[in-house]
This record gives C-alpha cells, structure tokens and sequence, in this order.
C-alpha cells in the first residue's frame, strides 16, 4: 500500500476543507481525482504530499506516518514524493535550469545543493526532462520571462527530475491549451508507467480524467463521492458530482420584500 | 459651512487628526528649547559669516590634498572593514531570526509553533542588544579599551550594524514570496538550499540595496566616530574646525557628497544587474 488515508479530516480556518476521507492507492497506480471547485482536491493532494498535517484521522505514505516521524526523517520522505503545483512556485528570476535541478535538493546533501548554484551540475538530465515537455529552448530562460503554459511545464519538468515514488499533481494542464494538455498529461502518465511510479492527478477536465486514467475519484464537499474505474463512471453520477444547487436553482429576485403594505 | 451632499466623511477625522499632531509636537520644541532665533543675532550672524566665507575657495594645495586623500581611504577602509565584520555575525543571525525558513511554519500556512518561537526569540534578543547602543558609544568605548584610532572604529560598526542588518535581512526575507522555498521544504530540501533556492532570488535586489545604503551609513559614522578620535576624515575635519581653517572644511564637505554620490551610484547599478 502506497498511500492509506484513514477518516482523514483537514480544517482551514473555518472551513471544513475534508472531512472522514478514506483512501487507499497500490504502488503503480494512476488515480485521476475530480470535483467542483472549492471540494477539496488541492487539500486532499497537500495531505499526500505531507505537506500538511490531517486535523483528524491519519495518513500512511510509502509504509510510513510522516506525522510520526521526527523532522529529518519526515523530510527524507518528502524527497520521495513530489507534487507538481497548480501555479508553479517558481521565483521569477531563477533560471529554469536551477529551477528543476532544485527537485532532488531532497536527495542532494546541502553543499551539493549550493555548489549546484555556482554552476549546474547536470545540464543534460535537464534538457532530456524538458524535451519530454516540449521546453527544451527555455533551458538557461528565467522563469519570469515565460508564459502559464510554459511554466507549468518547468514545474512538471522539475517533479519529474526528482524521481519520486509517489507523483502528485495539482491542476497540472490547467495553463495549457488542448492539445498541450493532452500531451503533458500523456508524458506523466507514460513517466509513472515505466518506472512504477504512483500518480494521482486532479484535474477539471472530466473528459481528460476519464481518457488518462484507470481509477476516478470524485471529491464533494471535502469527501469522497465515488472512487471506480474509469469504465465504471456513468453521466448520472457526473451529474450528481457536479450540481450545484446554488446555480440550478437561483433565488427568485424578491424586490416584494421591501414593499411595505400599510396595515391598519 | 459645508452642505449635506459635498461633505467627505474622512474631513473631520483629519482635521483632528492634524490638530492633535501639533498639539504633540508643540510640547516637543519647547522640550528641546528650540529657538531659531539665536541664528539670528548680530554677533552669531558675524561669527558665522566669517567662518563661511572662508569655505572659498576650497583648500587644495598638494600637501593637504595628500592629507584628505589619505584620511579618505582611512575612512572607507574603517567603514568597509566594520560592515564586512558585521556581515560576519548578520547573515547567520539573519537565517536563525526569520521566521521564513521555519520547517513547522511551512506545514501549517505560515503559523509558528511554540518552540519556533522561543527558539528565535534570543537571537532576536541578541540583534537588538547589538544594536541599541549607538555606534559612537561604542567608540567611545573602545577608544577606552584599543587607544585611538581606527581600530575603534571598525569594531564599533561591526557591533551596531550587526545587529541592524540581521534584523532587517531578517525581515526581508519573511516579505518576499515564501510559496518558493515552502514548496521546495515540503519536497524534502534542507533549510539552507530552500533559503539559496527559494528565498534569496527574490530577495537579492532588496539584500543589495539595503547594505550598500547601510554601507553609505557607516562611512558616515565612521566619520562622526573619527571626532571622538577614530582616526579617517572624522578627525581631520575635527581639526580643521579648531583651527578655523574654512577652505579645509570645504574641502571635506565636497569629498563627503563626493563619497555618498558613488555610493548611491553602485547602488544604483547593482539593482539594475539585480533587477
């Protein structure tokens, strides 16, 4: 078992984000999750990548409970799993070359880590990573000078160089055009295959979900509403996913309200 | 005065608000017995005019040349030597202060934990320990201790400027974006590549221009420091002045402007590599 989600529960202020989700994912697995926005699939990957703690319930990664573990060994297992964001976190004026090296600064020691910033020290695992995505021109570029598109792919260029066992991804082609998409989606997936690697994607496009991936996850208001094979996933049960009651339904307009009738 | 429909809701909360700042500054002159007037008398107008008209022209024969030029490296070296010391104790102090390279902050959206807090709150302590006494203080001090001359001087600096450029580095760091270096701390990275990779990029420019402007500031106190016997243009200009020696004066006001003008210039220029 990769990953073992037991009544994990996760508040963001006032905000209930999850609530009792349970989840369980084998090594090699691909799970696309799915849901209206707002339902909690970016928490539920930030769970994944133990980047935060569950307020209830618990979380297995890679046989391991990362909130049980002390600091240094929580962050070497966090340099086995990497999580691909939907706006990537890249500061504008680093070079995309130090900007994907920096995904296995968890595997490297420090004084690796910095002598990397005096001069890239592999210049040619970069590129291959980045043809894969189609940016291999942008390779000595600064992240400022690039479109969303484009930016998505360095993050995604820079998950992928890090080598993980479990690959999380956010929204990964939300910047990107259709055909763009379907590419970079087809690079994880096809990157996840060949090296056993688990990977678990949230995406708003159903129709990519469906056709990338075996197992569907659908997220409501922070729980699980339905976890099947792609095969299996009907239209009702999009629907059903989907309706939102405060727009199917929109409140009457009751200027009558204000209206008062004077009563003797 | 005012009709109903024209009337801005803000105008009396900022007439008070004006009101109230004069009635605070009012008490503040007459504590520190300002009186302009006292320019103004005819024996001090005369004492005056006599010393600045002596300011022209400035003194530039090759003998005092020579002196200014000297007692002006003096000057940079103490104000170099002092912020390079400084930066010595700074820059550790700095990543041990901010609160952006705490590892439990980065998995709760940026909340400190208890003992984050306690752990930053002596070095926190020790910077602003470091920098409440000020710097001719401290030259004082050492001139106590090392005798006169620049010694003094460099090691006052690296105490006072220590303590301001932790903190502020410190600070820095927390403005600038922390979604960088959070990401790359919840992908295992340890605490410093997350600072050189997440943090330090967008901090650069901001880093660069606050030393070089605190670099300015320190030849500037070396200078007041040279009075107390610091040694550099300080002292020069302190003897300058006993003497009544106007064109030599002049002549060190210019090197001063001279002085803050390049350093505004490699200011300048290395934001604009930076930025």
């Amino acid at each position: 078992m990769t990953i073992r989600l037991t009544g994990a529960g996760l508040r963001h202020g006032q905000v209930q984000a999850l609530l009792g989700v349970d989840l369980q994912i084998d090594p090699g697995e691909r799970v696309a999750i799915i849901g209206p926005s707002g339902a909690g699939k970016s928490s539920l990957l930030q769970l994944l990548a133990s980047a935060i703690a569950p307020d209830t319930g618990s979380v297995e990664l890679l046989g391991e409970a990362p909130w049980r573990l002390s600091a240094p060994a929580r962050q070497r297992l966090r340099a086995r799993i990497a999580l691909i964001h939907q706006a990537p976190p890249l500061p504008p004026r680093q070079r995309v070359v130090t900007a994907v090296l920096a995904g296995r600064l968890g595997q490297w020691s420090t004084l690796r880590g910095l002598l990397n910033l005096l001069h890239p020290s592999d210049i040619p695992g970069v590129r291959e990573v980045l043809s894969g995505l189609g940016v291999a021109d942008k390779l000595f570029a600064q992240c400022g000078q690039l479109s969303g598109g484009q930016l998505q792919r360095v993050g995604i260029a820079r998950a992928l160089y890090q080598r993980p066992e479990i690959l999380l991804a956010d929204e990964p082609v939300s910047a990107m055009d259709p055909v763009l998409a379907e590419h970079s989606l087809k690079t994880l997936n096809q990157h996840a295959s060949e090296r056993g690697v688990t990977l678990v994607a949230s995406l708003h496009a159903v129709e990519l979900a469906l056709a990338h991936f075996p197992r569907v996850v659908g997220i409501r208001d922070g729980q699980v509403a339905f976890d099947r094979p792609a095969g299996d996933v009907s239209s009702e049960l999009l629907d059903a996913l989907y309706a939102n009651e405060h727009l199917a339904s929109p409140p009457l307009a009751l200027p009558a309200l204000n209206l008062q009738i004077p009563r003797c | 005065m005012l009709k109903a429909d024209a009337r801005d809701p803000a105008a009396w909360p900022r007439l008070l608000l004006a009101l109230l700042a004069v009635a605070l500054l009012w008490p503040g002159i007459r504590l520190s017995e300002l009186n302009p007037g006292v320019l103004l008398q005819a024996d001090n107008r005369r004492e005056m005019g006599n010393f600045a008209s002596a300011f022209w022209p400035p003194a530039h024969d090759r003998d005092f040349l020579g002196l200014l030029f000297d007692a002006t490296l003096q000057t940079l070296a103490v104000a170099t030597a002092g912020m390079a010391l400084a930066l010595l104790l700074a820059i550790p102090a700095s990543l041990l202060a901010s609160r952006a390279l705490s590892l439990r902050a980065a998995s709760r959206g940026g909340r400190l934990g208890f003992w984050s807090r306690a752990v930053r709150l002596p070095v926190r302590g020790l910077l602003i320990f470091l920098r409440s006494v000020p710097e001719i203080v401290w030259a004082l001090l050492f001139v106590r201790a090392v005798g006169l001359g620049p010694t003094a001087g460099v090691l006052a600096i690296a105490i006072t400027y220590s303590g301001m450029l932790g903190k502020v580095y410190a600070e820095i760091f927390e403005s600038v974006n922390q979604r960088p270096a959070h990401a790359l701390l919840q992908a295992g990275s340890s605490r410093l590549s997350a600072f050189f990779y997440g943090i330090l990029p967008d901090a650069a420019a901001e880093l660069v221009s606050y030393t070089v402007y605190r670099w300015e500031c320190a030849i500037r106190a070396s200078v007041v420091m040279g009075f107390v016997g610091a040694g550099g243009l300080g002292q020069q200009i302190d003897l300058s002045m006993r003497m009544f020696a106007g064109a030599e004066v002049a002549s060190m006001l210019l090197t001063f402007l001279m002085l803050v003008w390049l350093a505004d210039q490699l200011s300048r220029l290395l934001r604009g590599r930076l930025a």
